[in-house]
């Protein structure tokens, strides 16, 4: 584990004590030393105070905790931010794709799946930058050697179920029926993909433990494999 | 709620940030750009240079044609923000009591002017301190730590929350105060009693049999050269996602008894009491969140039915615990809900609908949200992501699907409760999971809204939407969400969590022409950016009205007089008293012939002008004799002298509700008690 190494005076259960720990210490320590101030006051208040406590696994006892306990939250993994940044990649595509319907095609059906795609994948990607700016991390993957990179840099190797530039310029070029067929085996395989980047997500150590990100990756297991059988079903209409 | 939705929070997500020390990883040198290589990705370069503010709330799109939206008059449309200390408004309910969550189940309590706050920010580097909008730096993380659902026993009410079990003490609920806070995390921390048990859904990645809050350590930064090799999928034991089983016979210190594992662990569950079985409870469990792999829990498959018939999805779970041995609590069925029984497939359902034109994802019916059975009548209603369910619960272990509807405007099917003579069904549309502002002047009023239905012969019927008529701002979470029926005799009336919309208490005895009769709401949280918060639960409990409120904590309501609802009739619903309450196990409610019940009965009569006001008047003239006699056997003569008129009144009145009543009140003159 690393951190933020930042010297540290903290008051804990009335000791003083000086070290070296991480920010995030620092941080709880300032604040319950805060609460404890101001529950010496409490103390001579109320004579019993609410109990806090932390069972143990089935049969096992209960062991109870200082009153001052506050809470803390589960770590988030590299996977966490990967899954992230590779569905902004993965989400932009779609939304590429989307544009193209109103040049491309007349079918109303391919139209206003179109359009629920793209204002759902748009309102997520903004909800996917919120998520990782507020933990200072890039939006994008920047890093050569990362999943979705080349050596090179560029996003040659695709998220899982992205459409290759030959099929992005294929679709470019078909109108009409042909288009509707291309982009909707397009967007089932597109989807499909993302259903794996959250089997992925949730296989990995340590993943989806993140109360925000564990509701968004269960959302678009949901919501996209609903949507890939109402594509399949249109997609049987075409043929 | 559920919170599987797009439009997820601008939630204070935020603050995470500062508790993660294994994020830090992350943030290490990154190693230089190879030569002659650029760093924009193409996605980058396509962006608008300006790009919007990720933070700040989006305002409604415009209404679509045909549609109405909610009032912008109304006093609750423009209240202050505030997190402690936001406007509040009410009409027809006091606020009592406020509890605020504590310290157990909060990462720290500041406020953004908080020099410390400030000052961490701003240590941590993420050079967005100022950026960051004023309420994010105020909630950190609420959403791991959110109140969710309620139970009640006795004196104590149990407030799930997704980081585990708060337990007060309501014996005088103006004066709630907390016993126990039991530190449990998984969410969403739905929560039930039984006699000396506890239940508890656990869905998320991070709870562990232990009840452990550290969660499992992330997988170690791979190799270099190794970055793409695909890992192997990782196992934990330790991890549980299911129903926990808790003893409270010690209700300051609650002990883990059985730990029933499912695959996709239990966003809600459902208790269920046949009342055959004395020996064995049941709970319905329903899972909403990805199948987890058969290395971690044999047998879970998460394939569609094509290519796994026995895949977890499509499908509810049944636990059965049996009483004097909750240790050997276990699932005893899979029932397959969604069954066409012609072909026999498991998929049988489909959505039933969206909100279509672009708006909202539609949902597939492959899981249930929530189920409330009312074992009285026999029959659960299912509110299942797609559709809403009527089932068959004689069988508690094998419930049958008797009946299915679907609805145009529904988005997610959430949540249902039953009228108290099972003539009627409230469901509920969570659109945008709870975490969207929803309730906008521009936010069609049938979407997001209850849909009540009639039931008839085990058929269901739509009959009308019922949504909080206030309009609520860009910074409010807010949709239809959890509530229960209130034991005014004669009438049905529901109260019901509105999130940052508010409490709002709907009478729906009319299922064509339901009416607000009561609210309660505060303004949102923030005013810029909207954060999570509002109320999760709002349900009657032996007189008073609890809501469950996501950031702050617990509210408590008294109902007053108006002339939608009278003393009368407040005094009649106090008059039930319940040993317990878990709202979706509903029980038949049921009034003693107690003068105060007949009272209510007598304003409901004038209310509606079913009868002539000489009568009316005759009618409180004779109970208030016979109150005031203490039950004198004269006095009760009167009483029952005038039940003749009252029955010949019953066969010709306009309504069955008024007909209903005039017998119901003839039945209490009869024979009324203290």
């Amino acid at each position: 584990m690393s951190g933020f190494p930042v010297r540290e005076t903290s008051w804990v259960g009335g000791q003083r004590t000086q070290g070296t720990r991480v920010l995030n210490r620092m941080v709880i320590a300032a604040l319950l030393s805060l609460s404890q101030f101001a529950a010496v006051s409490e103390a001579q208040k109320a004579i019993e105070k609410p109990a806090v406590v932390q069972p143990g696994a089935p049969g096992e006892p209960t062991k109870p905790l200082p009153t001052d306990t506050h809470a803390k939250l589960p770590p988030i993994s590299r996977a966490d931010v990967d899954f992230m940044q590779g569905m902004i990649m993965h989400h932009s595509q779609a939304v590429e794709m989307t544009a193209l319907i109103p040049s491309h095609t007349e079918n109303g059906a391919v139209r206003a799946l179109g359009a629920r795609i793209s204002s759902s994948q748009a309102d997520e990607i903004r909800m996917m930058e919120r998520w990782l700016v507020a933990r200072g991390q890039a939006t994008s993957m920047q890093m050569p050697g990362m999943p979705g990179m080349d050596m090179q840099g560029n996003s040659m190797a695709l998220m899982p179920g992205m459409l290759s530039p030959e099929q992005m310029e294929a679709l470019r070029k078909a109108h009409g029926a042909e288009f509707d067929k291309l982009f909707l085996s397009g967007m089932i395989q597109h989807h499909g993909g993302a259903l794996v980047m959250v089997k992925d997500l949730f296989n990995s150590a340590g993943a989806g433990q993140d109360a925000e990100i564990f509701d968004f990756a269960t959302d678009v297991d949901n919501s996209q494999r609903a949507e890939i059988r109402i594509m399949q079903k249109l997609l049987e209409e075409l043929h | 709620m559920n919170l599987t939705r797009r439009m997820v929070l601008s939630l204070a997500a935020m603050a995470a940030v500062l508790i993660f020390p294994e994020l830090s990883h992350t943030q290490e040198p990154k190693p230089a750009p190879a030569p002659g290589q650029t760093q924009t990705s193409p996605q980058e370069q396509e962006k608008p240079k300006a790009q919007a503010d990720p933070f700040a709330a989006q305002p409604a799109p415009p209404l679509p044609p045909g549609t109405k939206g909610s009032d912008v008059n109304d006093p609750r449309a423009k209240l202050k923000p505030g997190m402690y200390d936001a406007g509040e408004t009410a009409k027809g309910m006091k606020h009592v009591a406020f509890v605020k969550k504590p310290d157990a189940f909060q990462l720290q309590a500041t406020s953004s002017d908080d020099p410390s706050v400030q000052k961490m920010l701003g240590q941590l580097g993420v050079g967005s301190a100022e950026k960051m909008p004023k309420g994010m730096q105020m909630v950190i993380a609420q959403l791991a730590f959110a109140n969710s659902d309620f139970a009640f026993q006795g004196n104590h009410l149990f407030q799930g929350n997704f980081y585990g079990v708060n337990i007060y003490d309501i014996s005088n609920p103006a004066k709630t105060s907390l016993l126990t806070s039991m530190v449990c995390p998984g969410g969403q921390g739905d929560v039930s009693v039984y006699g000396n048990l506890m239940f508890m859904s656990v869905e998320m990645p991070n709870g562990r049999i232990d009840c452990g809050a550290q969660g499992f350590p992330p997988e170690p930064a791979p190799e270099p050269g190794h970055e793409k090799d695909r890992r192997l999928p990782v196992p934990q034991k330790e991890r549980f996602r299911g129903v926990r089983v808790f003893d409270i016979s010690d209700i300051k210190s609650p002990k883990q008894v059985a730990a029933v594992q499912t695959c996709r662990g239990s966003h809600t569950h459902t208790l269920v009491v046949d009342p055959n079985d004395k020996d064995n409870v049941y709970i319905y469990v329903s899972g909403t969140s990805f199948v987890r792999q058969s290395e971690e829990l044999a047998g879970c498959s998460g394939e569609g039915p094509e290519k796994d018939p026995n895949t977890a999805l499509f499908r509810i779970d049944v636990i059965k615990v049996p009483v004097a041995h909750p240790e050997e609590a276990a699932i005893v069925s899979h029932p397959r809900v969604f069954i066409d029984p012609r072909s026999g497939v498991i998929n049988g359902l489909n959505n039933g609908g969206s909100h279509g034109k672009g708006e909202e994802k539609p949902r597939d019916t492959d899981q249930c949200h929530d189920i409330t059975v009312y074992s009285s009548i026999g029959l659960a209603a299912g509110a299942c992501s797609g559709n809403g369910l009527l089932l068959d619960i004689k069988d508690p272990v094998n419930p049958k699907r008797v009946d299915a509807v679907n609805d145009p405007n529904y988005s997610y099917w959430h949540s249902a409760t039953f009228s108290n003579d099972g003539s009627k069904v409230v469901f509920t549309d969570e659109w945008g999971g709870g975490l969207g502002a929803r309730c906008r002047a521009n936010d069609p009023n049938k979407w997001g809204a209850d849909a009540i239905f009639n039931l008839k012969d085990e058929k269901l019927s739509f009959a009308n939407y019922y949504k909080l008529p206030a309009a609520q701002g860009d910074t409010e979470n807010c949709v239809a969400h959890n509530g229960s029926l209130i034991p005014v005799p004669g009438r049905d009336i529901e109260v019901q969590a509105w999130y940052q919309g508010g409490v709002s208490v709907m009478d729906f005895t009319d299922p064509e022409h339901p009416q607000e009769i009561a609210y309660f709401d505060r303004g949102p949280i923030d005013p810029k950016m909207l954060v999570l918060g509002g109320d999760w639960s709002a349900y009657w409990y032996n007189g008073a009205i609890y809501g469950s409120e996501i950031a702050r904590g617990l509210d408590v309501f008294e109902l007053t007089s108006t002339d939608l609802l009278t003393q009368n009739e407040i005094d009649a619903a106090k008059s039930v008293r319940v040993k317990e309450l878990n709202v979706q196990n509903q029980q038949k409610l049921e009034w003693q012939p107690k003068l105060v019940v007949a009272k209510a009965y007598v304003d409901q009569l004038e209310r509606s002008q079913a009868l002539p006001k000489d009568q009316i008047a005759s009618l409180r003239k004779a109970i208030r004799n016979a109150e005031k006699s203490h039950l004198k056997e004269k006095q009760v003569a009167k009483l029952k002298a005038m039940t003749g008129g009252l029955e010949s009144g019953a066969g010709t009145a306009k309504t069955h509700a008024d007909a209903s009543r005039m017998q119901a009140l003839a039945e209490i003159l009869k024979h009324p008690v203290a």
